[in-house]
């Protein structure tokens, strides 16, 4: 059955429809807070399962309805909820309807209305404290005067001036001293650890441990000199860099790819290099492959094979390979290398780092374990 | 209140709610955009700055259709941190041949936008095809299928045209010469006089180290000259943009 004055506009709210009011903080008199607006109320039919449980409710208003008492002080929601407890306590509808699906009218959590009030407060500052709004020729620079160029350029100079002192010793000192002044030994550790770990890493591996391609730093085999000296000229002007003009630079000729050498030869000091590495190898071939190597390797790789740094042509008897598979030299890869030419990149530094950060880096490599 | 039972006449005419919409987004719309055609530091001419050379175009045009930019922006924004890291803040005129422009805000992998230079071509290589080969704890995923992929510049001059069309100033020789500019920047052997006039500090190699151009010498070509178009060695910011 249906609430009766579901259908009456005009109904007077009963006392309890008050006293429900006031628990929920609505005016009872206002006839768009009212109870007795049936836009604001669930109607009876709509919450019950069926006629004889609409019938039920009806007669059976629930005691704690009243729980405040008449005339009591308007107290907050929140104690109110408590006390009457929740389920009472019946949202007001907005009158919305679709399709009998109602919209009520719950009231925003007031933390998150006032975190809200609070950054429309904030925006005001902001807008004024900073440059914020377009004009005609320009735009509002802001009472604190700063601008986001401002601040980097400010809080980048605060600490290059904190490390002033540090970096211009470090970058006047004669290269060869800095191992023996604890400071700068101090410093370079930990600033040349930070740039290694920034622009280095990628290709040097972590802790200088290299990859095919890429040499490992930690060993005492240098391809182009280990000296401090050394290093900190392949830094600045890297490896065959096609950005410097004073860049460290060789190249070794593309045997198989130029059409040098013929593929019988090229397998012949294969097996010669091999041959000088102490690795497994065919005997016969690594014997003719030696007239193949004095004629086109010796000038880089010298005659016994064990290279020129001048050239950065690598040691070839040794155990360390710039060019492996899985860490290990393999025929393929070194038939590979032969055919193609290898042509390893390492570009330069002096326009990305100060000459600080450089000799940082630079006495942080030497000190890796292999510097001479 | 008044005006609010005003509001609930829009509230309840759902076609004068659309044309108020429309026009509190249009006011909204030329507050915010408008200045940005004449303010001094939205359209401040940075020296170097010039559209991309047609192989570089078409290896962004990869870039876009791969989503890297999914993964990483391309802009450094004025912090400390960012600039120790990546090099000088980005400044609006280095992406102002860019359509659509790559800034981003998504940083799953870092900023690309000073990229360029600061690996060799044989480590975008080596990273492309397999990136943990290079950086074991990469999350990146590998893209070593553009290397196999050879590609002409069939439409580079439909390419370039629309680029003309939205306000990139690229002339009617660099429009004619396209295509040669192309096939030369690929290949070290070509003649690049014509490129290099057209395209100052326009890096002309065989950039993915095997014969014919493939998508994977577009992309490096691209990467490669990423951020190296203003010269930091002279160039002054003015502090008050
Ligand atoms: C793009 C990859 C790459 C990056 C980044 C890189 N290097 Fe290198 N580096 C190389 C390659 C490749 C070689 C070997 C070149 C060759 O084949 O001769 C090399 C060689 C060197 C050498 C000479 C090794 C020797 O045996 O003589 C030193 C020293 C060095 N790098 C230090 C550094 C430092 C310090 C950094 C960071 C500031 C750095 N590298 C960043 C690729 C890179
Ligand atoms: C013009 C000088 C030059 C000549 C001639 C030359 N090489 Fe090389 N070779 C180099 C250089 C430089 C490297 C290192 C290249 C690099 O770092 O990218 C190298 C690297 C190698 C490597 C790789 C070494 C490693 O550690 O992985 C092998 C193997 C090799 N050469 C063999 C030969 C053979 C065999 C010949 C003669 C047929 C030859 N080279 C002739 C300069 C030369
Ligand atoms: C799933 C996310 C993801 C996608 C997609 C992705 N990358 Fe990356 N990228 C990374 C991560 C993570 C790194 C850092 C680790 C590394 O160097 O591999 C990275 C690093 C890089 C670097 C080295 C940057 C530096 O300064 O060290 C380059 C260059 C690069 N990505 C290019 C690309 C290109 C080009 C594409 C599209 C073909 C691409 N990435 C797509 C995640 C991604």
């Amino acid at each position: 059955m249906a609430d009766p004055r579901d259908q009456d506009p005009n109904a007077t709210p009963t006392p309890r429809e008050e006293q429900v009011a006031r628990n929920v903080g609505a005016d009872p008199t206002d006839p768009h807070e009212s109870p007795a607006n049936p836009d604001n109320r669930i109607s009876v039919s709509r919450r019950a399962a069926d006629a004889e449980n609409a019938q039920q409710i009806i007669e059976n208003a629930p005691e704690t309805l009243t729980g405040v008492k008449p005339g009591a002080r308007p107290t907050s929601r929140m104690s109110q909820r408590r006390r009457v407890g929740k389920n009472v306590v019946e949202v007001q509808s907005t009158g919305h309807s679709w399709d009998g699906i109602e919209e009520y009218d719950n009231p925003l959590p007031r933390w998150w209305l006032w975190t809200f009030y609070a950054t429309i407060v904030w925006s005001v500052g902001y807008v004024l404290a900073y440059p914020a709004i377009p004009l005609i020729h320009g735009s509002t620079q802001g009472f604190i005067g700063t601008t986001p160029r401002d601040e980097v350029a400010v809080d980048i100079k605060r600490f290059a001036d904190a490390n002033a002192p540090i970096q211009q010793k470090l970058a006047s000192v004669e290269l060869g001293t800095i191992k023996d002044d604890p400071e700068l030994v101090n410093y370079t550790a930990n600033a040349g650890r930070a740039v290694f770990n920034t622009w280095c890493v990628q290709c040097h591996q972590a802790g200088g441990a290299g990859a095919s391609g890429y040499p490992a730093l930690v060993d005492d085999d240098w391809l182009w000199g280990g000296t401090i000296d050394d290093i900190h000229t392949t830094i600045l002007h890297g490896i065959r860099s096609p950005d410097d003009p004073d860049s460290r630079y060789s190249e070794m000729p593309r045997f198989g790819a130029d059409g040098i050498l013929d593929a019988a030869q090229i397998d012949q000091v294969t097996n010669y290099v091999l041959a000088l590495a102490k690795l497994p190898h065919d005997t016969a071939k690594a014997e003719a492959g030696a007239t193949v190597y004095a004629d086109n390797c010796v000038a880089c790789h010298m005659e016994d094979g064990t290279g020129d740094r001048a050239q950065g042509a690598p040691n070839l008897t040794d155990a360390v390979w710039l060019y492996s598979e899985q860490g290990r030299p393999t025929e393929a890869r070194i038939r590979q290398i032969i055919h193609d030419g290898p042509f390893g990149v390492m570009p330069a530094w002096s326009q990305r780092l100060s000459e600080a950060d450089i000799r940082a880096v630079a006495s942080y490599v030497h000190s890796l374990g292999g510097g001479e | 209140m008044a005006i609010l039972d005003h509001h609930k006449i829009l509230e309840k005419n759902a076609t004068l709610l659309l044309v108020f919409s429309f026009l509190v987004v249009t006011i909204g719309g030329i507050v915010e955009i408008a200045p940005l055609f004449y303010l001094e530091n939205t359209i401040e001419k940075v020296e170097g700055v010039r559209p991309y050379t047609p192989l570089e175009l078409t290896g962004r045009d990869i870039y876009v259709r791969e989503g890297c930019y999914v993964c990483h922006s391309q802009m450094i924004r004025p912090m400390r941190d960012e600039v120790e890291r990546y090099g000088h803040y980005s400044l609006a005129a280095e992406s102002m041949y860019d359509h659509p422009f790559q800034w981003g805000s998504k940083r799953t992998g870092p900023d690309l936008a000073r990229v360029g230079g600061r690996y060799s071509d044989e480590w975008h290589i080596d990273h492309l095809i397999n990136p943990q080969s290079v950086v074991p704890e990469s999350i990146m995923p590998g893209y070593g299928f553009l290397r196999d992929r050879m590609i002409e510049p069939t439409h580079i001059d439909a390419r370039i045209t629309a680029d003309r069309r939205v306000g990139v100033p690229y002339s009617d020789e660099m429009l004619a010469e396209a295509r040669a500019d192309w096939l030369a920047q690929a290949n070290p052997d070509a003649d690049a006089a014509g490129l290099q006039e057209r395209y100052p500090g326009a890096q002309q190699r065989n950039f993915d180290r095997q014969a014919g151009v493939s998508e994977m010498d577009a992309l490096i070509a691209y990467l490669q000259v990423l951020g190296t178009m203003v010269d930091f060695s002279t160039f002054q910011p003015d502090q008050h943009r």
